[in-house]
């Protein structure tokens, strides 16, 4: 019965999605039906997760579908510490749709059933927690370097509307923006040392070689970004490295 | 019956002289309101001068004549200018005032707290503390609920706006200010008002930046020393007389260097301008000029009167229910006798039985009594409020009045 809880999560993702929209036109009440769409849907989620935990013998996320799930709960979750002020909500336009998306596919996915795990061993349940939060991090990371772009773009051509949309202040979103990279590359160092607990020769991939790289472009926007990158360079940077998150990894993780 | 007049002056009709005759500052409208008595509130801004009395009998030429006395020898012109409303007409009038939606700029916020100042000097009772509570609270609802009061109305103020879009926090943010013009001392005072702190002011006559600078806490320069505080500054506002650029895209460009990608934000005021339009160029700097500002000022007042059709339709609706409050004070003499009626019946009845109760026993019917008058009760006086807010009140009050000899005795007596 608590596999039906994907459904209003879903619905509550989807109208949160359709609210930001609105939000567009103007703050009010659109942005606060958002905000209200995004807390429900995330509970229904955590308790749709919860349900998953109990009654699955091992990790129920192991599968493509069940990271996914998983994947967007952390992403909705990180979203929610900023999205609930009233200056953030647009940031939820970046990150609503593809939420709800991505959980879309992973019901259609079997990802969100019951009584589904597997007994691969606390190491990898570990591994896969890691590396899912700090592709988290990373994605809404991105979603403020895209904000930062398309903020900075308005205020450079000095568009009329500028004042009338609420988009976090510039600085903000590139800090906040270094801050998600800082955490994602924490975690995903963490992710990748638990698996390496289980690493054999031979075993190298090219998921493995991807999710290096990934680790590389980061670490290397920090560097710059410490010697004076910052701004519209590192926000295009941050784009690139996700754009190897979000293409590149899942394309040589799944073809194998 | 309680009636609520408003007889008033403002910037709609009246002309400024006018105005400043009946102008009265926050002792003198106290003082005004304590001599009308209970109840009165004056509110009496730069705009308006208003005088809310709520009275049984008909105040409106006392406020007429106190008004007349105001304007003194100019109190012929008074007349043509002058308006009075008077109950729902009056109450949705003042809730339009906190809301911003009667001032020059909609949406402007310092009215709301002189309505407050106005309702805390005022000499109020029951009426009128109901109308301003509800006024404020119509007012505070249009801010929250709508964009009214938050985009710039003026130069000045876009400037600062601007400024928060770039940054997270103007506390402790660096100002450099170019001229010692009005509109560059504007907009620095709108930002240092926002957090920001003047660093220096330049100009090509060191004595008046220096006169400018000391009012600001800041250092003074001379238009050949600002290589400097370019790259320690985060905002420049510009507005020197000079014919010529004073700020040329290699400077800041050169400046860039020691900022470590910070941005810029320059504000060019001045006509001729001065800052080279393509600085807008350079990486992390944002150049905006006097039309640039403009259009955006426009912008947000056209956002502004947008919102305030939204903010007509919350002020609306906080008016009708002042105006049901206020036409259910027609039946509360009513439903009072009538409570006062049975309890009196239910009392002497309790009385006459008490001598054949034991003490538990009397506790028990005395409560249950109480609960069949209760329920007995709640609808009739729920019905009788709602006829009072459709205007059928002063019937339903007749008619409860007749069936049940309300106030026969007293008439008899």
């Amino acid at each position: 019965m608590s596999e039906l809880l994907v459904v209003p999560a879903l619905l509550a993702y989807g109208e949160a999605a359709l609210a930001y929209a609105g939000e567009l036109r103007g703050p009010g009440l659109a942005g606060r039906l958002a905000t209200w769409g995004v807390r429900l849907g995330w509970l229904a989620q955590t308790a749709l997760l919860v349900g998953q935990a109990t009654s699955a013998d091992g990790f129920p996320w192991g599968t493509w579908a069940g990271a996914l799930n998983l994947f967007v709960w952390l992403v909705v979750g990180a979203y929610l510490i900023w999205g609930c002020r009233p200056r953030y909500r647009l940031l939820g336009l970046a990150v609503m749709p593809v939420a709800a998306f991505l959980l879309a596919l992973a019901w259609a996915g079997g990802g969100t059933g019951l009584d589904q795990g597997d007994d691969s061993g606390l190491v990898l349940a570990i591994h896969v927690g890691l590396m899912l939060a700090g592709f988290a991090s990373l994605t809404l990371s991105a979603g403020m370097a895209g904000l930062y772009v398309w903020q900075e773009r308005r205020l450079k051509r000095h568009v009329r509307r500028v004042l009338r949309v609420r988009v976090p202040p510039l600085d903000a979103l590139d800090r906040l923006a270094a801050r998600g990279v800082l955490a994602g590359l924490g975690l995903l160092a963490l992710g990748i040392g638990a698996g390496a607990a289980r690493f054999e020769r031979g075993d190298v991939d090219a998921a493995m070689v991807v999710t290096l790289a990934i680790l590389a472009v980061y670490a290397t926007l920090l560097v710059l970004r410490h010697e004076g990158w910052r701004g519209r360079r590192a926000a295009l940077l941050n784009l690139c490295g996700f754009a190897l998150v979000a293409v590149v990894l899942p394309l040589t993780h799944f073809a194998q | 019956m309680t009636r609520l007049i408003l007889v008033g002056v403002s910037h709609h009709r009246a002309p400024i002289e006018l105005r400043e005759r009946v102008a009265l500052d926050p002792e003198r409208s106290a003082a005004l309101a304590a001599h009308l008595g209970q109840e009165a509130v004056v509110l009496s801004t730069c705009n308006r001068t208003e005088l809310y009395l709520a009275r049984p009998d008909d105040a409106e030429e006392l406020a007429v004549a106190t008004l007349t006395d105001l304007a003194g020898d100019r109190a012929e012109e008074l007349g043509a200018v002058l308006y009075r409303l008077s109950d729902e007409a009056a109450a949705l009038h003042l809730f339009r005032v906190a809301a911003g939606l009667d001032s020059l700029v909609p949406g402007e916020g310092e009215i709301l707290g002189q309505v407050r100042g106005a309702f805390e000097a005022g000499s109020t009772g029951p009426f009128l503390d109901r109308l301003f509570r509800q006024a404020l609270h119509a007012g505070r609802r249009v801010r929250v609920e709508t964009a009214i009061g938050e985009s710039p109305a003026s130069v000045p103020a876009a400037g600062a706006a601007l400024a928060q879009q770039v940054f997270e926090n103007l506390s402790g943010k660096r100002i450099l200010l170019l001229g010692a013009g009005k509109m560059s001392e504007l907009t620095a005072r709108n930002l240092v008002s926002r957090g920001a702190q003047i660093g220096a002011v330049a100009n090509r006559t060191l004595e008046h930046a220096q006169v400018l600078a000391d009012s600001f806490g800041a250092r003074a320069l001379g238009l050949d020393e600002l290589r400097e505080e370019l790259a320690i500054a985060d905002v420049v506002v510009a507005s020197t007389s000079s014919s010529e650029p004073i700020l040329r895209k290699a400077d800041v460009a050169a400046a860039l260097r020691s900022r470590k990608g910070r941005p810029l934000l320059l504000v060019d005021l001045a006509v001729p301008r001065d800052l080279d339009p393509a600085i807008n160029d350079l990486e992390s700097c944002f150049l905006y000029d006097v039309d640039d500002l403009e259009a955006v000022v426009a912008e947000t007042i056209t956002g502004r009167r947008s919102e305030a059709a939204r903010a007509e339709q919350l002020v609306a609706s906080e008016g009708e229910r002042f105006r049901r409050w206020q036409a259910s004070l027609d039946v509360v003499p009513t439903i009072a006798s009538l409570r006062a009626l049975v309890e009196e019946i239910r009392d002497s009845e309790l009385e006459r039985a008490g001598s054949r109760l034991s003490e538990t026993e009397r506790k028990h019917v005395e409560s249950v009594t109480s609960q069949i008058v209760a329920k007995l009760l709640h609808l009739p006086t729920i019905r009788m409020k709602e006829a009072a807010a459709a205007a059928d009140g002063v019937v339903y009050a007749d008619v409860v009045r007749h069936l049940f000899g309300l106030g026969e005795e007293e008439r008899r007596v």
